[in-house]
């Protein structure tokens, strides 16, 4: 009897038991990044995580390399006509979508234009194109109205919305409504059916993925799928994720909080990396052109004097080993690092600050700052600034909000009593602020611009030029020219730039690809 | 009884016609805007325009609560504006993690609480009660993430013995699926404890002074039979009160402890869709939570009944 008990039991507790996964002898990457997956379509949004999910499954026709250097991906082999005027693309052998189709010009053509109508890159360069035809299933022309020297680098970028190529179904979809399926020809398979949003996207090796024989760099070279799974986890709270990280749950923590870095560093099986030779992050105050007192340009520059970028860094960041003062629009470290207009920001003086904002007319009247209370570099860098101001003098008006809400409440045109704004505080990618075509907060497109509306022509005269320039050493010079008129402008303030290394088991994982702004999971393996 | 019941089952549908008004009607006056988040950091003026007007979000509010309410009637609590999926379909996924940390929660909490608080009744004013009062006010007053964090050192980062985060559904074996569930039930559950343990101490205070309690005592009953039969049953009714009221206590709670420990229940995808701005998940979640509180409230009105059989409706 009792024997039949203990069996019964035993039978029930059977199907409780762990079951002998085939997953159990599966490679499977666990990785947990700055945010959830809850966009499958990277065009429709320009939000970073919707790119990582959209780089993994679908692929590019250039990739951007280390150096910012487009270099040909899903292409194998094209040709420039000598006036630049005509493009010539031939899609390398063996690209398929993961359910098997091929992938033809067909596709490629509609998934350019569906992107060229939604991005930004992608709008400035369909500006310029008057026509892309289909040779063949591989072969397709791209021709301009006039030689616009940034096409590959478009093609090939990692930041904001990425030219993903998609099924030609896929790609007629409505750029402002998003696909219904994720079906690429990336190195992983997204697995739809397992996708739990706000808590964990699953990605399957895509078996059939012909990788390029160069090494990986950065967004271009081989991407290799190194695990047969790839679970991306949203673990929402930073101390809880650091420590999954160091109780081995999970390989791969994208974004972890600056606060924990000392304790990570130290963590047995841990280690570090920086994302690529460029920081990640730029720091950016923003005026509000339309409104007094920053509609005047000499208000504007007088806000020049409220910046000590150590102050802000040291608030957000602290370790100076993580951030770096930089008195410029163009991320220090890019290509187009240089000087021009660095001469605005002298010093740290609130007296001279408010003395010059009186002189533009300025009589006391509240200065609405937009603060967000939930960002961990926005938050405390608005604190800094306010403190700032307060110590000039100015009449601040603190407006505290959620990002979300700063979000919405930026884009009003309105005066800041009718529910508009005079500052907020943001980030720029270090990616994108290093190109003054890819960098959209640096131009001055009046109405049709960001947030903020700065107006100035020949900014936007310099941006264009920028992008026609034939060599490495006219465009050098055209970014110092814009940068200077840029912050004569007072197109936004700077305070600084810095990078966040990722953490990652080195006891378990290798072959990170570093990518500054966009991270790529191809190459990783177990160990 | 059973007309008392069928009464009360109609007389949710004007209280969730209620929280149906309020929900809609709050999210749209908050600040925010989904369509904003979508378009991106860098995205114009124009852009979130068309991105608004793609999701219908420009349109008038009555209309909007029109087609939201006809969608209700028919059973769809509409798309998430993010996913693309449906609501239902977010919120049954979510479910799973939320019911098995609420059931564990309560069955942690009651199944220790109420037998420490007869203890400290019986043992009233002297070390154990003492201890246990002081398990009570050390229980409502740290907060469950701060335990939360405390107890993820100890027994997930220094000792190892269980995870620090994640949910391990039932279906994938009995252990992980309970050693995923006992620091966050630990931590949910400390307060509610608290509570449990003070109003059953006081309860049962109160009814071991009766006059048929010293009867039975004097009768020669053993302790159990006394404070198990006797005492406890007729204590009960305050104590069920205070385990529904502590059902919303734990629906607040598993907000915090389903972020803090990383288990995708219904507690994350409500602070992940407010602030988002997900309005059709905000408003499925909402609509449930108060249909799960309206429900729990009939049980526990059916319960008393039983408890106490002068109790009639």
């Amino acid at each position: 009897m009792k024997f039949r008990v203990l069996a019964g039991l035993v039978a029930l507790a059977l199907p409780f038991a762990a079951p002998v996964s085939a997953w159990a002898q599966e490679k499977v990457l666990r990785a947990v990044m700055h945010a959830d997956v809850r966009v499958i379509d990277p065009v429709w949004t320009t939000q970073t995580i919707a790119n990582i999910h959209g780089a993994l499954v679908y692929d590019t026709l250039f990739g951007n390399d280390a150096d910012q250097k487009p270099q040909p991906q899903m292409v194998g082999k094209y040709e420039i006509s000598p006036d630049r005027l005509t493009y010539s693309f031939t899609l390398r052998d063996g690209l398929k979508f993961h359910d098997g189709s091929p992938v033809t010009t067909r596709d490629v053509i509609a998934s350019l234009k569906r992107w060229g109508a939604k991005d930004g890159v992608g709008q400035r360069l369909m500006g310029y194109v008057t026509e892309m035809k289909a040779v063949d299933d591989k072969t397709f022309t791209m021709t301009l109205k006039e030689p616009y020297g940034m096409v590959l680098e478009s093609l090939g970028k990692s930041g904001s919305s990425i030219a993903a190529i998609m099924r030609e179904k896929d790609a007629l979809t409505d750029p402002q409504t998003q696909v219904k399926e994720s079906v690429g020809s990336g190195p992983y398979v997204f697995a739809k059916d397992q996708w739990v949003p706000g808590s964990k996207a699953v990605y399957l090796k895509n078996k059939d993925y012909q990788p390029r024989s160069e090494p990986p760099s950065s967004f271009a070279g081989a991407k290799i799928p190194g695990v047969d799974r790839i679970e991306l986890v949203w673990i929402p709270d930073a101390q809880t994720s650091m420590s999954a990280l160091v109780n081995g749950e999970i390989d791969f923590l994208e974004n972890p909080s600056i606060d924990f870095l000392p304790i990570l560093e130290k963590a047995k099986g841990v280690k570090l990396q920086k994302l690529g030779k460029i920081d990640s992050f730029q720091g950016m105050i923003r005026l509000n052109h339309l409104q007094p007192p920053f509609d005047n340009i000499k208000a504007r520059q007088a806000m020049y004097y409220l910046i000590n970028q150590e102050d802000y860094l040291r608030a957000i960041i602290g370790d100076p080993k993580y951030y770096k003062v930089c008195k410029a629009l163009l991320t220090c470290g890019g290509p187009y690092e240089n000087d021009g207009g660095s001469q605005w920001m002298k010093e740290y003086n609130p007296k001279k600050a408010l003395q010059l904002l009186k002189e533009a007319g300025y009589k006391g009247e509240p200065i609405t700052v937009l603060a967000a209370t939930d960002h961990n570099t926005i938050t405390p860098a608005t604190q800094v600034l306010i403190q700032a101001m307060r110590e000039a003098g100015i009449n601040v008006d603190v407006q505290s909000m959620d990002w979300g809400s700063v979000v919405t409440r930026r884009a009003s045109k309105n005066p800041p009593s009718q529910g508009g704004w005079n500052i907020f505080v943001t980030t720029s990618g270090g990616v994108g602020s290093a190109n003054p075509v890819l960098h959209t907060w640096i131009g001055a497109a009046c109405d049709k611009g960001l947030f903020g509306w700065p107006c100035d022509p020949e900014v936007e005269k310099l941006r264009n030029a920028f992008g026609m320039a034939a060599t490495e050493e006219e465009r050098k010079k055209i970014a110092k020219e814009l940068q200077a008129k840029a912050m004569e402008d007072v197109v936004y303030l700077p305070f600084g730039q810095w990078d966040v290394p990722l953490a990652y088991r080195a006891d378990r994982i290798q072959g990170i690809v570093p990518n500054v702004g966009l991270a790529v999971l191809w190459g990783i393996t177990k160990k | 009884m059973t007309a008392y019941i069928i009464r009360r089952l109609f007389a949710v549908v004007p209280v969730m016609a209620v929280v149906a008004l309020f929900v809609f009607f709050l999210l749209r006056f908050a600040p925010g805007d989904p369509a904003a988040i979508i378009a991106g950091e860098d995205a114009t003026s124009e852009a979130i325009a068309a991105v608004r007007a793609k999701l219908g979000l420009d349109r008038p509010m009555v209309e909007q609560f029109v087609v939201w309410v006809w969608g209700l009637a028919r059973g769809d609590l509409g798309v998430s504006i993010f996913s693309n999926l449906p609501v239902t379909r977010l919120i049954a996924q979510r479910l799973e993690p939320t019911l098995a940390l609420t059931l564990s929660t309560l069955f942690v909490a009651v199944g220790l609480a109420v037998p420490i608080g007869v203890v400290a009744a019986w043992k009233a004013r002297r070390l154990v009660d003492r201890l246990v009062m002081g398990f009570a006010v050390l229980g409502f007053a740290m907060p469950g993430f701060v335990l939360a964090y405390v107890l993820i050192y100890f027994f997930a980062v220094q000792w190892q013995l269980l995870p620090v985060q994640g949910y391990v559904p039932i279906a994938e074996g009995l252990w992980p699926f309970a050693q995923s569930l006992i620091l966050p039930s630990v931590a949910l559950g400390i307060t509610y404890m608290a509570l449990i343990a003070r109003i059953t101490r006081a309860s049962m205070l109160e009814v071991l002074q009766q006059d048929y309690i010293r009867t039975a005592n004097a009768k020669g009953l053993a302790t159990d039979r006394v404070l198990l039969l006797h005492a406890l049953k007729n204590a009960a009714v305050p104590i069920v009160t205070v385990i529904g009221i502590g059902i919303a206590l734990l629906i607040s709670g598993v907000v915090i402890t389903e972020t803090v420990f990383n288990i995708p229940g219904l507690g994350r995808l409500t602070v992940d869709a407010v602030l988002k701005r997900d309005y059709p998940i905000v408003q499925g979640l909402i609509l449930v939570f108060a249909a799960a509180k309206v429900v729990v409230n009939l049980l526990i009105d059916i319960s008393y009944a039983f408890l106490d059989p002068r109790i009639r409706y």
